[in-house]
């Protein structure tokens, strides 16, 4: 067994224990598995199940499409948001259980997009009626874009408090990387 | 058949109910008194000659500058048959445009109806189901008509531009232009 030079190695007779803080835990299992309910909308759905299959491959992020709000942690709004249905959008987010999360993806669901003038039945932003976590843009966007708002969240996720009051960050604690010599 | 053979056989019916015929469209279209309209697409679809068993689409149209301003309603026939297209028009009064339903004739003219209700205004008479199709329950007004101005909220929501969209567009900003145009929020601000 290689020397490990870490704060806390090597201090315990049992090697099966790993010392972390609540909010790191759990804010990594909430990341980890972030299950997201099938809403689209629009052409941005397309995007959004091609980033789901086999090609960009979501389920290595532990993504698992739900069909119903009550199993779903994150809501991603892909394509255009009408009038119509922006009440029900309210609902289903309302149903969803808590920590949950909604990713804006694609212009229209940002601000309207190309409806954001002349479109009588058009939302001009879902961000109207539900809070969102992340902008993803493009018309549609990319999978990889996509993808990278689902990192954002991630990240932002990890900086979540949990157990902890509102104050200083831990920063480098939560979600850090350790130092490249003592990562064996 | 041809269009000048379909539109003698309508007028040897129907008469002077058959107001106007044009031959030399990519598609032909006679007009239709709208009284007669339910008539007339009865007739051509039980006539075997004609046998227009498919309304491919029925769609109204806003005239507001003609003169009288007017509507009109368009039905696009098609004959399985026979494999010939025909138009039938008929044109309504702009205020209070009305006409017998066809949903009797055809099947599928009864969502098409309730879509030319929802977003013209023109009510069928003797249809089964007079209800918007698209638009909320709610809604007021018929936005495809050419004096349709947005309203700035519906149940609250935005419909006109936000203030801050409308100040960013009138800056010079390109807001929902392009296909990398990302425009941040427009209002979500952090409570904290």
């Amino acid at each position: 067994m290689p020397e490990i030079t870490g704060l806390v190695q090597n201090r315990f007779s049992d090697t099966n224990l790993v010392f972390t803080t609540a909010d790191q835990v759990i804010n990594w299992a909430r990341k980890s598995s972030l299950w997201p309910m099938t809403f689209g909308l629009a052409c941005c759905a397309i995007e959004m199940m091609a980033t789901g299959a086999s090609r960009y491959d979501w389920d290595r992020f532990g993504m698992i499409p739900r069909g119903t709000p009550r199993q779903s942690d994150l809501m991603i709004v892909a394509g255009t948001v009408t009038l119509k249905m922006a009440t029900r959008l309210k609902r289903l987010y309302e149903q969803m259980p808590e920590p949950k999360y909604v990713i804006s993806m694609g212009s229209c669901a940002n601000n309207g997009g190309p409806y954001w003038r002349q479109g009588y039945h058009v939302l001009k932003g879902v961000d109207e009626v539900v809070p969102v976590d992340v902008y993803v843009p493009g018309c549609p966007p990319r999978p990889e874009a996509l993808l990278y708002g689902v990192m954002k969240l991630q990240e932002k996720i990890q900086e979540d408090r949990v157990l902890r009051r509102k104050g200083d960050t831990l920063g480098s604690l939560a979600g850090a990387q350790m130092a490249p010599e003592a990562t064996r | 058949m041809d269009a000048s053979a379909i539109h003698q056989r309508l007028s040897a019916q129907f008469g002077e109910r058959i107001t106007a015929f044009q031959g030399e469209v990519a598609q032909p279209w006679a007009v239709v008194a709208a009284e007669a309209i339910a008539d007339v697409a009865a007739f051509c679809k039980s006539d075997p000659e004609l046998a227009f068993d498919n309304l491919m689409c029925l769609s109204a149209v806003d005239y507001p500058k003609e003169t009288p301003p007017r509507m009109e309603v368009v039905y696009h026939l098609w004959s399985y048959p026979h494999s010939h297209l025909f138009v039938l028009k008929a044109m309504l009064p702009r205020e209070s445009p009305s006409l017998p339903t066809v949903e009797n004739v055809w099947g599928v003219a009864n969502w098409h109806e309730r879509e030319a209700y929802d977003l013209f205004g023109i009510t069928f008479t003797g249809h089964s189901d007079m209800r918007r199709i698209l638009l909320p329950d709610d809604w007021i007004g018929h936005p495809l008509r050419k004096d349709w101005v947005d309203p700035d909220f519906y149940n609250g929501l935005h419909v006109k531009p936000t203030p801050q969209m409308a100040e960013r567009f009138m800056a010079g900003e390109k807001i929902g232009i392009g296909p990398f145009d990302f425009t941040p929020p427009n209002r979500h601000v952090d409570e904290d």
